[in-house]
């Protein structure tokens, strides 16, 4: 068997037992263990080919790339080779922008209702159930300049790379802190980039925190990866730690990096900055479908509510990976099998004692996987500084432009979140959605007010979550109570020009 | 009690609107408010002044959102001065699209029924056919049918507009207490105290201002509220070039560039998530209007509720039994803006709603459940 | 600012960026493209006409929105080069026809 590809909304079927939205390990692995199982699954993904971020571009990977990019990244080979053997259907470039229960004007409300845009059109399908597998994005890093063309996240030189076999050729500098920044140096290095100094940014005070799972670590993979890691680094590039401030310059493009340590204020002249800390759950599909989610102290950010099968707060969608709470690529795709197994457990295609029976192998994986998670959290948990900017020329929502004095100035006004903000300074309406600013709000009015974040709370998150055009919607089944909501008058009854409407 | 003169219960548009009258007359106000995620009509405001076709029904209306619209370059200029912030008013007269001969004919016999109403204070208007309407709207689609035409109708930024009232609230050392929902409301010995789980407070005057809240609050003051559900949606584009220079019945460019849809109701109030047979309604009927914006990405869709009465029209009132207590209620939050700042609180603030607004108490709605 | 490995080969691409034509691999996005001839400039902003580049890379920060065929605020990252493709800087908000955007 293998899957199933789909290229238009016009070869969707109208109902599928399960939708899984994202193509990396916990999606794949998800939608995998699901169809083998026997539901029929449609998998949806943004990307051209499956592997999500971390595996990006591992099904056209030459020999030379997978080398360069470690052991790590050729793991993902065998959850899409999987994957593609499955009987599950396949939308690449496809976007799932809402997900809802399904609610007919007429009969049983039943599942799930969800948009998904390909090829240029849209369409609803349904759906009896979905998991969320849309992973994780990197943290913002609100610095001064960082809107600067020529700043960039250390993600995106992995995506270039890994995608396009590109590789910095100016002088480079990597800032930041959590475990993917030594990685992105040491292949960057590898790959002959010059990489002029890594700016480390690792609180201090995170070490002795640490220390308490540090046996974990050590016993962990985590462990002995991140040595090898650092001493390669330190090798070949000056590490600069001990920062207390840090800000790209430039007049309309990067041209410098303003480092402030411990030896006082440095400019390195710079054509590429790559900042990185950490990542955290990619949230606005699960917030857009009315998923509960609390604020997590540990990993800094919101994350979704999950329960051991990874079952959300609404009834009828999980949650997998990196999109429920920071677990990491080998731990999101054991994650994502046990999302699928409770799937098919709850429409009925596995007892209780089938799916306990399945899932104990990668329970017990996922247990040793996990085990140097909290180490890492504790490690590299992002400091204050870099977070809540404090610097009132900071930008905070990059497509609104508001700064963190424009917010600080505003709490007067009596604003005790970040939805009143929202109203007040657009922060969080462009494009992005709030995708890049939505914690660093939430996290300066918590600042000022006093409170933890999570009493402040986040934006409340609205669909479409990804960009879809208004033609699209047009295109979509009306139907003759909807017409008298608008225009009063239904002037030709639907169904005899919408064949599709679900009336 | 000696430190403050009025509560206002509610702090949205409405409220922070009255309360900024009553602040800027002198009265010291506090306005107790929801907290972040409190509905808010604001949020959903279309942001039209808006006076063609007002007022079927019911001329004091028309004439009173007349009087609103007169009074908003004033209101304009005051909040602009005051705080800096501009809430992007302008008023270069507004349209109603209609996309076919039915729709088009259905609005020209509900202008001549409102103009043709005695008494009523009679406003300019036109009909346009496509010709006439591409001539002044080049960008409209082929087969719009026709607009009506007013110069009386604008438009105006709510969201700045409800920040610039809150930065004047604030400015003039209003108290403003958010996380102050408002549970309990008593009356004793002339002064009225409400409740809540942070505690009490009281003054000597209180303005109901809650809006789908004033249902509930409303018969603790001998006051009487009912409203009808009512949903409406909205849809929000990405920004573009400007390419729509008036405000349009139903879509809208605001000054930041983006273009807002909405003109559906819905009598429910089941939830915030938007029906997708609507969005499709709405998004096919703006497209038609205006073909341009259908490359447009969508970045927000959502759903809010109206403030309607059974008859649609506003309730401004003081209880009988509990003098000094007052109730607003209204739609239009954002046409109506410039009266509520300026002619209600200055009623509220001489303690009476005159007779010539007696045709906005709740009794009439006592005397349709009798007849 | 990036260069392309020697050993990344396939077939080419030939597009235009403002009227420039330039070559691609089959199969980079817009983006990547675009990084890889050495544009790093893809917009100005609607708010203050700042200048914008590529950030994210993974279709979650829009901020490489560029103008491809005629049609602006079309992401960069997640769109593959074609063979002909007209792309051009967005300058502020996005336009999609000459003719009524007077």
């Amino acid at each position: 068997m293998s899957v199933h590809p789909v290229s238009a909304v016009s070869d969707l079927e109208e109902i599928y037992d399960l939708l899984v939205v994202g193509a990396g390990p916990a999606g794949l692995s998800a939608a995998t263990a699901a169809a083998e199982c026997g539901l029929s699954v449609l998998l949806c993904d943004d990307n051209g080919s499956p592997g999500g971020q971390i595996y990006r571009g591992i099904t056209e990977a030459s020999a030379a790339t997978k080398s360069r990019l470690g052991k790590d990244y050729a793991a993902g080979e065998g959850i899409v080779t999987r994957f593609l053997a499955s009987s599950a259907s396949y939308a690449a470039r496809a976007s799932v922008w809402s997900i809802a229960p399904h609610e007919p004007e007429t009969g049983e409300a039943s599942g799930l209702e969800a948009g998904v845009s390909l090829a240029g059109a849209a369409r609803l399908i349904r759906a009896r159930r979905a998991i969320l597998a849309t992973g994780a994005l990197e943290r913002p890093f609100p610095i001064p300049g960082w809107t600067l063309p020529g700043v960039m996240t250390a993600g995106s030189a992995q995506i270039a790379m890994k995608t396009a076999g590109l590789v910095p050729s100016g002088r480079t500098v990597i800032a930041g802190t959590g475990p993917l920044l030594y990685l992105l140096a040491s292949q960057l290095i590898g790959a002959g980039a010059s990489v002029i100094a890594v700016i480390d940014t690792t609180p201090n005070g995170n070490k002795r925190r640490a220390l308490a799972h540090a046996i974990d670590f050590v016993r962990s993979a985590y462990g002995l990866k991140g040595a090898r890691l650092l001493a390669q680094v330190h090798r070949h590039v000056r590490v600069i730690r001990n920062v207390t401030a840090l800000e790209a310059a430039g007049n309309g493009g990067l041209s410098e990096v303003v480092v402030t340590h411990r030896g006082g204020t440095e400019r390195l002249p710079t054509d590429l900055l790559l900042l990185h800390q950490g990542i955290v759950p990619n949230l606005n599909l699960s917030l857009a479908s009315g998923c509960a989610s609390g604020w997590n102290e540990r990993q800094a950010t919101f994350t979704p509510t999950v329960d051991e099968w990874c079952q959300t707060s609404m009834p009828d969608i999980g949650i997998a990976g990196d999109a429920g709470g920071i677990i990491g690529a080998e731990g999101s795709a054991l994650h994502g099998t046990l999302a699928g197994l409770a799937a098919a457990w709850r429409l009925g295609r596995l007892s209780e004692r089938e799916r306990d029976e399945r899932a104990a192998p990668v329970r017990a994986i996922l247990r040793s996987a996990l085990r140097g998670r909290p180490f890492i959290d504790e490690l590299f948990r992002p400091s204050d500084d870099f977070r809540i900017p404090a610097n009132p020329e900071t930008i905070v929502c990059r497509c609104e432009e508001v700064t963190a004095g424009a917010i600080r100035a505003t709490m007067p006004l009596g604003v005790r979140g970040p939805n009143q903000m929202k109203a007040y300074l657009r922060c969080g309406m462009g494009p992005c959605q709030g995708r890049l600013c939505g914690l660093t709000v939430t996290e300066i009015i918590a600042q000022e007010r006093g409170v933890a974040p999570g009493e402040v709370g986040y934006y409340n998150v609205r669909t479409p979550i990804k960009p879809v055009t208004l033609k699209e919607l047009a295109a979509l089944p009306q139907s003759d109570s909807a017409i008298k909501a608008v225009a009063g008058i239904v002037e030709k009854p639907v169904s005899a020009n919408h064949p599709q409407s679900h009336v | 009690m000696t430190d403050r003169d009025v509560l206002v219960v509610g702090g949205g548009l409405l409220g922070a609107s009255i309360a900024w009258g009553l602040a800027r007359l002198g009265l010291r106000v506090v306005v107790l408010d929801e907290g972040d995620t409190a509905f808010r009509a604001a949020r959903a405001n279309f942001g039209l002044v808006w006076v063609q076709g007002k007022g079927l029904g019911k001329l004091e209306y028309s004439n009173w959102t007349q009087a609103s619209a007169a009074l908003w370059p004033s209101l304009s200029d005051e909040l602009k001065r005051e705080t800096g912030i501009d809430p992007g008013f302008s008023q270069p007269g507004g349209f109603s699209i209609r996309l076919t001969e039915l729709e088009l004919q259905r609005g020209v016999d509900a202008m001549n029924t409102l103009q043709g109403q005695p008494n009523i204070a009679r406003y300019p208007y036109e009909i346009l056919n496509h010709r006439e309407t591409k001539a002044r709207l080049p960008a409209i689609g082929p087969t719009v049918a026709g607009s009506i035409y007013s110069p009386l109708d604008g438009h105006a930024n709510p969201l700045r507009l409800y920040r610039a009232f809150h930065a004047a609230l604030h400015k003039m050392g209003a108290a403003y207490l958010p996380d102050h929902r408002v549970e309990r409301i008593s009356h004793q010995d002339g002064a009225f105290t409400v409740e809540g789980p942070w505690g009490t407070m009281s003054a000597g005057r209180i303005v109901l201002a809650a809006g789908i809240g004033n249902t509930r609050l409303a018969p603790m003051v001998g006051l009487n509220v009912p409203l009808v559900p009512s949903r409406g949606q909205i849809i929000v584009t990405e920004k573009t070039m400007p390419f729509l220079h008036h405000p349009v019945g139903n879509i809208r460019q605001v000054d930041e560039g983006g273009v807002i849809i909405g003109e559906s109701k819905e009598a429910t109030m089941d939830h915030h998530r938007p029906r997708t047979p609507v969005t499709a309604v709405l998004a096919d009927r703006a497209m038609r209007m205006f073909p341009i914006i259908g490359e447009l990405n969508v970045v927000r869709i959502w759903a809010a509720f109206r403030i309607i009465t059974p008859d649609g029209f506003p309730i401004y009132e003081q209880s009988r039994t509990c003098r000094g207590a007052f109730a607003v209620a209204c739609h239009s939050g954002v046409t109506l803006a410039a009266n509520h700042a300026f002619t209600i609180a200055g009623h509220i603030a001489q303690g009476e709603i005159p007779a010539s607004l007696s045709t906005f108490s709740s009794e009439r709605f006592d005397v349709s459940a009798a007849a | 600012m990036f260069r392309r490995l020697p050993d990344r080969q396939g077939d080419l691409v030939t597009f235009t960026f403002d009227g420039t034509p330039l070559t691609a691999l089959m199969g980079d996005t817009v983006a990547a493209a675009l990084l890889a001839a050495g544009v790093t400039r893809f917009r100005t902003t609607p708010v203050s006409g700042a200048e914008r580049g590529p950030y994210c890379m993974m279709g979650v920060c829009f901020e490489c929105l560029v103008s491809i065929n005629g049609r602006g605020n079309r992401q960069a990252c997640l769109t593959t080069v074609e063979e002909g493709m007209q792309v051009e800087t967005q300058h502020g908000a996005a336009t999609y026809s000459t003719e009524i955007s007077a």
